[in-house]
């Protein structure tokens, strides 16, 4: 094997993101009608939440006055904030299975940062199902509400997808970071991603001022959802109410630094 | 050139009697067992040397190799490989070495295994003539030609090791750990394994570091051994000092373990 010191310039991250995107897409191609299944189950599986608002708003026409179609556009949204946050930051949902079989340690042997070859673990194309569902119910509610459309609010809704995606990888992330400190009782996370996925279908406004403002200033939920909002809809003449998601995209940074942290603490424990 | 210098190193472990009543009891009080993995451990290893490492399970060879690669910082001690402290600069680092766990794969499971290779020129920033040259001469030695367009979940195991060893060879790193990698391996598999192995050590003068049970590969290719029990090193001497007067080497070792008492 011949050693050259002349190093070629490093590949750039962004550029290897894609090469390890290429092989997962690969890989998944190898299981086409297992892809097909799960993609198609994605699809239907989040339904069920759309049948659950319907059938609400069939008895009663607003809730806290939201209508419908306004409630079907917050749920849109949020669901493809999440959507997103899954398929490109699975690596980290799925972490803790990286640690307990030891696969972190071949990470760390490579000269490479730790989060991007985290990352690069995983991608998750079936998710594309549940885009396509949000995509679905989000142009339903586009057609049907009452909303004069303008580049701002479109600016908006781009705003919240970009800071929404991260908000949601930032919780996997700190999801991940737990592992390092204990194996088990990590269920009780989902509070923050599947619950908010859930919940999120509501503006976070309908649970109450206390709700509210945990979301607004703990867990930065209502940035991504209820304050945009509100601006796309025309309920409040604050327009800085739609940089709000970029204030939310700032907790990935704590998320960050915890991740960091436990990634130190395994290196002088070990497993 | 790696130098250690009396490395130390401590696991915490939570230890609870079985039974459902003490599983209650543990939630809220803990004991825990220190485990002494690697007890003042030094040794020094020049480069080009080919170094046998063994000791019984849990003897702290797979620590030794963790803290060396990088993957653990130790709680005391210093150690230096190639001028650099593996723990720090941790990036800079693992260009130059390495690492085959011969449990764990480091292929992409279901792609063939040149996609794997590929992506781990990018991961290394390989230049692309040091590239086609490693792979080309790692695909005559360990004859791979057939293997590589085949997913790596379709490998035997022996093929698949073949392909873990290339792998982490790409990169030409001048130190190389093994552990365990003729583990599960046919006879033949493991010839062809060893054969490699030592023409690497030949003509590259890699530095090799292998951990492993199998006594036959001890014999087969190095001519220096460290022995670690209860994480202390025990014997550092060739495998003639170690043998001496039993019949094999599998003998002469678990004579070794007995009177230690490891």
């Amino acid at each position: 094997m011949k050693r050259s010191r002349k190093r070629e310039k490093k590949i750039s991250a962004i550029r290897l993101y894609r090469r390890y995107v290429g092989i997962h897409i690969r890989s998944t191609m190898q299981y086409k009608t297992s892809f097909l299944l799960t993609t198609v189950g994605q699809f239907i599986f989040s339904f069920n939440v759309l049948i659950g608002i319907t059938f609400l708003f069939n008895r009663f026409h607003q809730v806290a006055d939201f209508t419908y179609s306004e409630v079907l556009i917050c749920y849109a949204i949020v669901l493809m904030e999440f959507a997103l946050a899954e398929m490109f930051g699975r690596g980290f949902d799925l972490f803790s299975g990286m640690v307990k079989h030891g696969e972190f340690d071949r990470v760390l042997v490579r000269p490479r940062n730790e989060i991007l070859q985290v990352l690069g673990s995983k991608f998750e194309l079936s998710r594309i199902g549940r885009m396509f569902q949000a995509v679905i119910v989000f142009i339903y509610g586009l057609l049907t509400a009452d909303i004069d459309w303008n580049r701002w609010k479109v600016m908006t809704v781009v705003l919240m997808l970009i800071g929404g995606s991260l908000l949601f990888a930032g919780i996997f992330m700190i999801q991940a970071g737990m592992c390092f400190f204990t194996l088990e009782g990590l269920e009780f996370m989902n509070i923050l991603t599947d619950a908010a996925r859930e919940y999120g279908k509501y503006p976070v406004s309908i649970y109450g001022k206390p709700v509210l403002l945990f979301c607004t200033f703990l867990v930065p939920y209502a940035l991504i959802q209820y304050y945009p909002l509100l601006v796309i809809l025309g309920r409040t003449a604050r327009l800085w109410y739609s940089f709000l998601p970029l204030a939310a995209a700032m907790f990935l940074i704590p998320c960050l630094l915890f991740w960091r942290f436990g990634v130190r603490c395994y290196r002088s424990s070990g497993s | 050139m790696i130098t250690v210098n009396n490395i130390s190193k401590t696991y915490k472990v939570a230890k609870r009697n079985a039974g459902f009543l003490e599983a209650c009891r543990n939630l809220f009080h803990r004991d825990y067992e220190e485990i002494r993995a690697l007890d003042h451990v030094s040794f020094q290893i020049n480069d080009g040397e080919m170094i046998g490492y063994i000791g019984p399970n849990g003897a702290g060879k797979s620590t030794t190799i963790k803290v060396l690669s990088g993957i653990l910082t130790p709680d005391e001690g210093t150690c230096e490989v190639n001028g650099c402290i593996p723990w720090k600069n941790r990036v800079a680092y693992v260009k130059d070495i390495g690492v085959v766990f011969g449990q764990r794969s480091q292929l992409w499971w279901d792609v063939p295994v040149i996609d794997s290779f590929e992506l781990l020129k990018d991961i290394y920033s390989i230049p692309k003539e040091t590239y086609q040259m490693n792979l080309e001469e790692l695909t005559e030695l360990l004859n791979l030609s057939e293997l590589l367009k085949t997913p790596a979940r379709q490998l035997s195991l022996g093929q698949r090791m073949r392909c873990e060893i290339a792998a982490s060879l790409l990169h030409s790193p001048r130190l190389l750990f093994l552990d365990e990698p003729t583990i599960g391996l046919d006879a033949v598999s493991k010839l062809a394994v060893r054969d490699f192995i030592l023409r690497l050590n030949q003509t590259h003068r890699t530095t090799v570091i292998l951990t492993t049970h199998d006594m036959q590969d001890i014999e087969a290719l190095t001519n220096r051994i460290l022995l670690i029990g209860k994480g202390r090193i025990l014997l550092d001497g060739s495998p003639q000092d170690l043998r001496q007067g039993y019949r094999t080497m599998d003998e002469a070792v678990a004579a070794l373990y007995r009177e230690y008492a490891i």
